[in-house]
């Protein structure tokens, strides 16, 4: 690889009490590429990017970021880096509308008084950039808005901060077709931008359309590290059931006999 | 009208309307909200408008200058101990010791007055620390031990009554006959001064409210119809200008003495609905608390930090309850074993509910506190013009707070099930 990752972490470890998650995780994020993490239900996907985010903290493990270890002890750290995450779960406010949701805890403000004049007008045109039809007006509470339209109100808001890397936990797991080109497009957009995006997901399909590399994890290992490339559909179908693929070369696939 | 469709279009927002065109657009875009469960503060209003009909048809002394002041008198030290709690309901919280946190504050500034000689400012600064102090310490318990506040607040409710009574010893009481505060609510803005005040009042929100509108249209941005903005500068200036004008009547009941204007604890409660308009709308503190009472784990994922917005939170709804103590304490001339106790705090649990706050937390502003403080002040002070026994004034309190919460209950389902 002539790039170095722009976000690696080693050997992380995470557990939950006596659930261990987490096992010496790798992950490496690529700066203009996607990167797809793969794994079945429970494998650990959504901790290890909430690991990432400065959500958990982890237990073990080196993060660097640029080259250089960092501390990350908190959401504002991670953002500090340039580091956007889009949850699984969304986490938006309800009774907050679209400009609130996609500005909250980053306000724009003239003196001690909120900007909302610059913060709507930011927020129209990145969701005019990202081509968002179906919103009737930014300043909908988000309670009024379908599954589909809310995933776009969380990636707008991680595009809203020309990030280094963003991470989408499932971003098209709700999405109806239409929805889920204009979200697989975007992603692809924001890497060729130069940003480093991480793409949870479980369908093959998606990932092979978008991604660069895959990275597979089997109950909280890493199973694969590959180019995408160098994989077909049915191998990284066996990763992602058995942790192992017979006939993928064993470089490619470090720990998962370990 | 048409350029700014055509520039939404071209921006990739085939619907996104910024302005509803008409009156009647607008109108009908209020009726679907409200059939979707935002009342907002609908009820209360028609509420309010209801009993005074009422009370004003079944006493002629209801509608008089001298209730009507009298009425606003009692309704202040509710209204700003339910500003507090809206605060706290807005996290989806509870205090229940909110009532007698006022009580031990005022005891606090009557003995600092009484005992010590203290001048007035101290004293009153001495009941809003203690305020602040409780809302800490309660806010701390809530947030970093993770009791849940309503029963964090029961033990607070207890222990501040016990408080009260060392403090004043069983039985007595505190005069409270300092000029100053007793002014609050016994002495009035001269009539002169009190038509200044409406006027500047008027016309500032009226610059602002047009100013903010312009600056909107010039930019595109989502705003109201002109006529709507206008329709709201006009009813502001009715109800503060027939406000002022039946204030400003002299309404002592014998001839000879003269009792006119404005009772200081109104322009009080004026000047804290505009602050914390101010602070819970316009500011990224007030955008915060919302965020936390709307999705706590959203709030802290960016990066809000949780603990820090709901143990302040608890100080300044503990800190309104002290100034509503202080208030109360004027009306009354002292404070006593039972200040804050009976049924203060229900009352102003009632009025912010009434007024459109949400006991779920997430929705409420500070006006809810006004308006439906209003209501819970009317109730007491028409039926009590009635003559009604008192048993009477607790069941129709009860059955409107009842009312106020089931709305919020429906309306809120109805708020997931629409979608709005
Ligand atoms: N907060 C938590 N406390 C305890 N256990 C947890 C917690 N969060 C996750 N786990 C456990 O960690 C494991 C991995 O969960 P995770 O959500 O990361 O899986 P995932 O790969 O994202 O799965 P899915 O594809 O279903 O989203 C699961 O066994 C889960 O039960
Ligand atoms: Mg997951």
């Amino acid at each position: 690889m002539s790039t170095s990752p722009l976000l690696e972490l080693r050997g992380i470890n995470k557990s939950f009490g006596v659930v261990h998650v987490l096992h010496d995780v790798d992950l490496a994020i690529y700066p203009g590429q996607v990167t797809a993490l793969v794994g079945d239900n429970g494998a650990g996907k959504s901790t290890l990017v909430k690991a990432v985010a400065g959500i958990y903290p982890l237990d073990s493990g080196e993060y660097r970021f640029d080259g250089k270890p960092v501390e990350v002890h908190g959401p504002k750290d991670a953002s500090a880096l340039g580091i956007e995450v889009v949850y699984q779960d969304l986490a938006l406010c309800e009774n907050l509308d679209i400009v609130e949701n996609m500005f909250l805890g980053r306000e724009m403000k003239t003196g001690p008084v909120l900007d909302e004049t610059s913060m709507e007008s930011k927020a129209r045109e990145v969701l005019a950039s990202l081509s968002v039809r179906t919103v009737k007006s930014v300043r909908q509470s988000v309670s009024s808005l379908s599954g589909g339209q809310r995933q776009t109100v969380a990636i707008a808001k991680a595009a809203l901060w020309n990030s280094k890397i963003v991470l989408l936990d499932e971003p098209t797991a709700a999405l109806g077709v239409a929805q889920t080109r204009q979200v697989l497009d975007l992603v692809r957009r924001l890497a060729d931008s130069g940003v480093g995006v991480l793409l949870i997901s479980h369908n093959l399909t998606d990932v092979f359309e978008v991604a660069d590399r895959i990275t597979a994890l089997y109950l909280g290992r890493v199973a694969a590290d590959v180019a995408t490339k160098d994989v077909t559909s049915r191998q990284v179908v066996e990763l992602i059931t058995t942790g192992t693929s017979s006939d993928l070369d064993g470089a490619a696939a470090p720990s998962a006999t370990a | 009208m048409t350029d700014i469709i055509t520039d939404a279009e071209e921006a990739g927002f085939a619907n996104d309307r910024t302005q509803s065109n008409t009156l009647g657009e607008a109108a009908r875009a209020y009726v679907n909200r409200v059939r979707g469960g935002d009342m907002g503060a609908l009820p209360a209003i028609l509420g309010l408008l209801v009993l005074f009909i009422v009370f004003g048809l079944a006493n002629d002394r209801f509608l008089s200058a001298l209730n009507m002041a009298n009425l606003i008198t009692q309704a202040g030290a509710i209204i700003v101990l339910a500003m507090g709690l809206v605060m706290v309901l807005l996290l989806g919280d509870i205090d229940l010791s909110a009532g007698v946190t006022g009580g031990a504050s005022a005891a606090v500034m009557g003995l600092a007055i009484a005992d010590h000689d203290l001048p007035w400012g101290v004293a009153v600064l001495g009941a809003l620390v203690t305020g602040a102090v409780i809302g800490l310490v309660i806010g701390l318990i809530v947030a970093k031990v993770g009791i849940p506040s309503f029963v964090v607040t029961l033990a607070f409710f207890l222990g501040l009554q016990g408080l009260l009574l060392k403090l004043i010893g069983d039985g007595g009481s505190v005069r409270v006959d300092q000029e100053v505060i007793k002014g609050i609510t016994k002495n009035n803005v001269p009539p002169t001064w009190g038509w200044v005040l409406a006027v500047v009042v008027i016309v500032v929100y009226a610059l602002l409210a047009l100013r903010s509108h312009r600056l909107k249209v010039s930019k595109g941005l989502q705003h109201q119809p002109l006529a709507v903005v206008v329709a709201q500068i006009v009813a502001l200036a009715v109800i503060l200008l027939v406000v002022t004008y039946v204030l400003n009547l002299n309404r002592a009941p014998n001839a000879g003495f003269v009792i006119e204007g404005i009772p200081y604890v109104l322009p009080l409660v004026i000047a804290l609905l505009i602050a914390w308009t101010m602070v819970l709308g316009r500011t990224a503190y007030g955008r915060h608390v919302y965020a936390v009472g709307g999705n706590p784990e959203a709030a802290r994922r960016a990066g809000i930090n949780v603990d820090r917005i709901r143990i302040s939170v608890f100080m300044f709804g503990s800190s309104m309850a002290a100034l509503s103590g202080v208030i109360a304490a004027s009306n009354l001339g002292k404070v006593s074993t039972s200040s804050g106790g009976g049924n203060t705090l229900l009352y102003a649990v009632g009025a912010a509910v009434i007024g459109g706050t949400s006991l779920f937390g997430g929705k409420g502003k500070a006006r809810d506190a006004v308006i439906g403080g209003l209501v819970i002040a009317t109730i007491a002070n028409g039926l009590g013009l009635l003559d009604q026994a008192s048993y009477i004034n607790f069941i129709v309190t009860g059955g409107v707070l009842l009312l106020a919460a089931s709305v919020d209950a429906i309306s809120r389902r109805r708020r997931s099930a629409t979608g709005l």
